[in-house]
């Protein structure tokens, strides 16, 4: 583990009109691990992902990429630190191969013309250094691709543009049992190379079995951000449900949100 | 050549494409069976259309009828090329017949009264056709209506000013030699027809061979040469076909008035093929229209501008009406109120949906537009030949429209039952 998370925010607030969606949140991120960040519907996680990768902009809070202060305005920022989301639902074009997906939007040209040698190249070598084997052929469309092969083609081509973070928005939400073990090992290859991952899961399972840390959010707030070691499976329920679990969590008396829905 | 391409990267996880022969016909047929037709259903219509008519009127087999299959083909050609952009994005352009029209009168209007010169007319009319598609386009695009509602309703105003520029029912002639060239007396001599049909199948051995080269060179499936060859050589024989029939004397009155050799037509209509297919296949922009036709959103997600794509293929689209309503006034040497009128937008439309693009988006090639181009023509021409009516001219053409739109929808539910679309 490394000491300096790659990306941190601290004391972020998000509202939305009279609604605050975040307050206070700390959060960080180390490379070579996967965080799962779990919550109950509404509890924030989408808003603060949407905050880190600069669609929603931040109304007080410090952002902080390799210990460096830094602003986000838009998803470029975002972009051009290396912070990439896979989304639920996935942006893929059906009507484009696996290749042309990967690049879209960021085609590798000699001249005007498209130089589809470099581009099958990279994607192969991309597909590869993952270890993916459920992609077959990367000319194939993506409309012939099974959900967990989407999944495989929408991760990797966020890990194609050199990003250091990258954040999955339920991945394994639509997938069966044996896509979603793939998509999971993918998960922790990910991080073994050195990528710092962000898994959003409803999942206990998913998230006990692939993740180092559990940042878990309550009512807008970080309720607890605990190594995966340290805590069980009960544990971290109870967080979400409640926002503590015993010694964890935030203090019972915090606030009355949190007073009024313990009780 | 696969054997190069495994030892150069042997620790590929991704399995290389086996190429052979074989393999290739075996996967079309899979594609094929799965409801990727592709232009299947096209060619073999237009076979069956061919034989049909030729056994029943042997006359549609004269080199004339031949040579006239191909300036009759081209107007609507033209415009079904640009309609495929449009279609590309599942948007539709009812104005394109008389957006042509418009453009022609243009054309005539200036060389008739106003006697500038060829090329300034032309450059007129395709520029009218530029203003139409950016006015089309920013509707659609900026202001929200869409694109069925503006275009029908560009169809009748467009109507109104093809009235206005010839002024209500007068005829413009259009007389100059070069405009008449282009689709009406414009013959390339044959041995320079023999010279373009080497070149272009030099031209593409050439594109072939060097793609091949650069894919097996980096490690990647490349076509196998048996691929390539019957590529190569289904060009040539049918180019060569062509070719020496076009090259044959025609004229009724050779004496008077020798005719032969390949309309200057082909020749604009093949580079203006070629020039689009290098646009949608090899440029970004293609891959970026078929990105926005395919999912918008996930465009969109990709940074690419859409609504800038949206307007340039109603730019694109009106732009090849321009070019078809130049090549329709070349071949009736004037211009009328009904230029670009009655059959053209639906004929138009129905080659580029006959040839295999789709009316739902994201599918879509400009070779559709040209073999549906042809298969409209031969049936124009067919039944003109078997002298039949009009209306059942009309009723058939709009059941082979209906054939094809059908062929469309069930091919893409097949596609989704296969997931190949």
């Amino acid at each position: 583990m490394t000491a300096t998370p790659l990306l941190e925010v601290r004391g972020i607030n998000k509202s939305f009109g009279p609604v605050q969606v975040l307050r206070d949140v700390d959060f960080a991120i180390y490379p070579g691990e996967v965080t799962a960040l779990v919550g109950d519907n509404g509890a924030g996680k989408s808003t603060l992902v949407k905050c880190l990768s600069g669609i929603h902009p931040i109304d007080s809070g410090e952002y902080y990429f390799d210990g460096n202060p830094v602003t986000v305005h838009s998803p470029r920022d975002a972009a051009s630190l290396g912070v990439e989301i896979v989304y639920q639902d996935l942006a893929l074009c059906d009507n484009l191969d696996v290749v042309q997906n990967m690049f879209l939007g960021r085609e590798r040209r000699n001249g005007i013309v498209l130089d589809e040698v470099t581009m099958e190249q990279l994607a192969s070598e991309t597909l590869t250094s993952l270890s993916v084997r459920t992609v077959t052929s990367v000319r194939q469309l993506v409309a012939s691709l099974s959900g967990g092969q989407r999944q495989t083609v929408a991760i990797a081509k966020a890990v194609l543009w050199n990003s250091k973070v990258v954040i999955l928005d339920e991945p394994t939400a639509a997938l069966g049992v044996a896509q979603t073990a793939n998509v999971l090992e993918l998960l922790r290859r990910l991080a073994d190379t050195g990528h710092a991952v962000v898994l959003i899961s409803h999942n206990m399972n998913d998230v006990f079995a692939v993740s180092d840390r559990i940042a878990a959010m309550y009512l807008g707030r970080m309720a607890a951000q605990v190594k995966a070691t340290d805590v069980t499976h009960a544990q971290v329920v109870e967080l979400i449900t409640a926002g503590r679990s015993g010694e964890l969590g935030l203090a019972p008396s915090g606030t009355e949100s949190v007073n009024g829905v313990e009780s | 050549m696969s054997a190069v391409a495994s030892a150069t990267q042997p620790s590929s996880e991704i399995e290389q494409r086996p190429a052979s022969l074989s393999t290739y016909t075996r996967n079309y047929a899979a594609r094929v069976r799965g409801g990727d037709m592709g232009s299947l259903p096209a060619v073999l219509g237009l076979i069956v259309l061919c034989l049909g008519f030729g056994i029943a009127r042997p006359v549609f087999f004269s080199t004339i009828n031949f040579a006239n299959l191909f300036t009759q083909a081209a107007a609507i050609t033209a415009i079904a090329m640009g309609l495929v952009f449009v279609l590309l994005l599942g948007e539709i352009d009812l104005s394109a017949g008389f957006a042509s029209g418009v453009c022609a009168a243009v054309l005539a209007v200036l060389l008739t009264k106003h006697h500038a010169p060829w090329y300034v007319a032309i450059l007129a009319a395709l520029v009218t056709g530029v203003v139409i598609g950016v006015l089309i386009g920013f509707l659609v695009t900026k202001v929200g209506i869409p694109s069925f509602v503006v275009t029908l309703a560009g169809f009748l105003a467009f109507q109104g000013v093809l009235l206005l520029l010839v002024e209500s029912g007068k005829n413009i002639p259009v007389t100059d030699p070069a405009i008449m060239a282009i689709n009406a007396t414009g013959k390339l001599p044959p041995a320079v027809g023999w010279a373009l049909l080497v070149v272009a199948v030099a031209g593409f051995t050439a594109a072939q061979l060097v793609r091949r080269r650069n894919r097996a060179g980096r490690g990647l499936a490349a076509d196998p040469l048996s691929v390539v060859a019957v590529r190569v050589g289904t060009l040539a024989v049918i180019g060569g076909a062509a070719v020496y029939v076009l090259n044959l004397e025609r004229s009724i009155n050779p004496i008077a008035a020798s005719v032969r050799g390949v309309p200057v037509i082909v020749l604009i209509l093949g580079l203006i093929a070629v020039l689009w297919t290098f646009v949608l296949n090899r440029t970004a922009y293609g891959r970026h229209v078929y990105a926005v036709g395919g999912n918008r959103e996930a465009a969109r997600r990709a940074g690419i501008n859409v609504d800038r794509i949206r307007i340039s293929v109603f730019v694109i689209g009106s732009t090849m009406a321009a070019v078809g309503g130049i090549i329709a006034a070349s071949r009736a040497n004037s211009v009328d109120p009904n230029t670009g009128g009655s059959t053209v937008l639906l004929y138009a439309v129905g080659a580029a949906v006959i040839g295999g693009t789709s009316l739902f988006g994201g599918k879509g090639r400009i070779v559709d537009a040209v073999l549906g181009g042809a298969v409209m023509a031969v049936i124009e021409n067919g039944m003109g030949l078997m002298g039949v009516d009009a209306g059942i001219k009309y009723a058939f053409t709009g059941g082979v429209l209906l054939l094809a739109a059908g062929v469309d929808a069930l091919s893409r539910r097949r596609a989704a039952a296969a997931g190949l679309r």
